[in-house]
């Protein structure tokens, strides 16, 4: 049962072969059996799921579904709020903090009748490329536990690729979705900025961040936005989305008339040559389906990751200022009101969170402000005119999701500009507000490679049309559906 | 930009955050690092450009300036998670002393 698509779920629901019961047991007994290996949850939510389950059955067996979503198990970053469930961010700050409310796009996939079965793994707010910063311990690689999922939503790419869910959420600063659904060999979606509402998310960066889905397909992914994008009240930055920028049901397969651009900057040096060789076959079976493949310039492409390591900082050091241990999380006591700041801060947040919050503040502290915030903005508005003018060429643009495959846990753990680097490809978009998709596109040493499309604003159609396509030419889905690690 | 010690711990002190000995050391030479490699940015010509502070061009999203109750469930379950609390105050160390 795990690795089906929703699809094939409605279809065995229809058909009285599987109830949601049953599917919703089968992937909690894969989360509990891979606890100790894969470790992609930190909460799972046994008995909230079992009564959505069966009150999904009722609908099921009424021949009534709320939505392609009723009685599907799905799983949540752990940074996204489900009333009255444990959300801790993967950081010690906030261990014990229970959810007050539902975060909206949890009261969306609640109204669709999905089933959660459990919060996943993450790095600590999300501030990380591995996994590895979350309070909780490491999650694992389905495909080779001695590596990392990638992050900072490993954990539910590991749900998806182990099939202990069939479709999850996760959350996108500068790739966290994108970069381990590639490394876990799933499809993950980072939506344009502003279609869906980021109300009970936890902020790392305001500007940047984008929650959306991990799944099998292409197709999946389309689903799961349908659900759980559109305007929200509660969030001033959603936006009303207009009927052309909906996602259709079904994509075509061919491809004629798609433009797609390679852009040069990013096939030049420090991309792993199986990767390499991976994304340039995909996009050779992109033209054998019928589409026209440009070379496009982005001119200040090399920027775009100190740019973002500039204002994502920033904006992570005013974020944070929330987690004080005065009004909820860990409250370490000290001699007066400073102290006990200082103290329930620097116990509470782990290294990585800490130097992101100390680089935000230096580069937003007097006399540093114009150099690196002010300038880093200007940049910005370079590396967005560059997609906009690249975008008048193509329709879709093309690259490798990340410039290699899984690495060793630990391997760069103490380093963290190497750990940057490993986002090269896919921060750029988030600083330009954009689209983008990463689909499984082949293996090297035995684990998952990811090709990137990115897309015009609120274009997600082009995109997931493309890795749609892309998906049914390539042919992977066998040998994506069993990783090599896990039972 | 090389931070010594002395700027690590202004930083900190600006930020809230405790280090420890060993801590301030490894920060210094780890966000050094990353400072060294974001000053490629000065190379930048941003002469005349706007800086760019959100991808999309929303402005001005006003409600009424109405207040809307969260309901006791909410409220019962916003004061659970205080970290000290009396009866249904939360309680701090003096802000004036």
């Amino acid at each position: 049962m795990p690795g089906m698509t929703l699809t094939e779920v409605g279809a065995a629901f229809d058909e009285g072969a599987l109830t949601a019961r049953e599917l919703t047991e089968k992937c909690l007994t894969v989360a509990r059996q891979n606890a100790d290996t894969t470790h992609a949850y930190v909460t799972l939510t046994e008995d909230e799921a079992f009564t959505a389950a069966d009150a999904a059955d009722e609908r099921i067996k009424r021949r009534s579904r709320l939505s392609i979503l009723d009685g599907v198990p799905v799983a949540v970053k752990d940074n996204m709020l489900v009333a009255g469930i444990r959300a801790t961010a993967g950081s010690h700050i906030i261990t014990n903090y229970v959810a007050p409310y539902d975060a909206t796009i949890v009261s969306r996939l609640k109204a669709a009748g999905a089933v959660l079965v459990g919060k996943t793994n993450m790095d600590e707010f999300a501030m990380g490329s591995s996994t590895e910063t979350s309070c909780h311990g490491p999650t694992r690689n389905p495909w080779n536990t001695e590596k990392i999922p990638g992050g900072s939503s490993g954990g539910a790419a590991v749900a998806v690729a182990e099939g202990s869910a069939i479709v999850s959420l996760g959350s996108d600063t500068g790739g966290s979705i994108r970069q381990p659904a590639a490394m876990c060999g799933v499809v993950g979606l980072k939506p344009t900025y502003g279609r869906v509402s980021r109300y009970g998310l936890m902020a790392m960066a305001s500007s940047l961040d984008q929650i959306g889905p991990f799944a099998r397909t292409a197709e999946d992914a389309a689903r799961v936005l349908s659900v759980i994008e559109g305007r929200d009240p509660m969030d001033s930055t959603s936006v009303d989305l207009e009927p052309s920028w909906k996602v259709p049901l079904r994509f075509p397969s061919s491809l004629k008339g798609l433009r797609v651009g390679l852009p040069k900057e990013y096939f030049v040096s420090g991309m792993d040559s199986d990767v390499e060789r991976a994304v340039r076959d995909a996009v050779a079976a992109l033209e054998n389906l019928g589409a026209e493949i440009k070379e496009v310039t982005l001119p200040h492409a090399e920027y775009a990751l100190a740019v973002y390591y500039v204002l994502m900082p920033s904006e992570v050091s005013s974020n944070l200022s929330r987690f004080d241990g005065i009004r909820f999380g860990t409250r370490v006591a000290g001699a007066s009101l400073e102290e006990t700041y200082r103290k329930s801060r620097g116990t509470g947040f782990g290294k990585e969170v800490r130097r992101r919050i100390m680089l935000g503040t230096y580069a937003l502290s007097s006399g540093y402000y114009d150099a690196y915030y002010l300038k880093a903005l200007k940049v910005r508005r370079l590396i967005s005119n560059d997609f906009a003018q690249a975008f008048t060429e193509v329709d879709v643009i093309a690259t490798p999701t990340s410039p290699s495959v899984a690495w060793n846990i630990g391997e760069k753990f103490d380093d963290p500009l190497a750990m940057y680097l490993s986002d090269i490809y896919t921060v750029s978009v988030n600083v330009a507000g954009l689209p983008a998709v990463s689909v499984p596109c082949g293996f090297s040493n035995g684990l998952p490679v990811g090709l990137q499309l990115i897309g015009r604003h609120f274009d997600e159609k082009t995109i997931l049309g493309t890795a749609h396509a892309y998906e049914h030419a390539a042919g992977l889905r066998e040998q994506l559906s069993s990783p090599t690690s896990i039972k | 930009m090389k931070l010594s010690i002395e700027e690590v711990e202004h930083i900190a002190t600006l930020s809230r955050l405790e280090l420890s000995t060993e801590e301030k050391s490894a920060f210094a030479s780890q966000l050094s690092s990353v400072l060294e490699y974001v000053d490629k940015l000065a190379a930048v010509d941003t002469s005349d450009i706007e800086p760019m502070a959100h991808s999309l061009p929303v402005r001005n999203v006003f409600r009424e300036d109405e207040a809307t109750a969260c309901g006791d469930t909410v409220r019962d379950a916003l004061l659970k998670n205080f970290p000290e609390r009396q009866n249904d105050l939360l309680k701090v160390k003096a802000v004036f002393s």
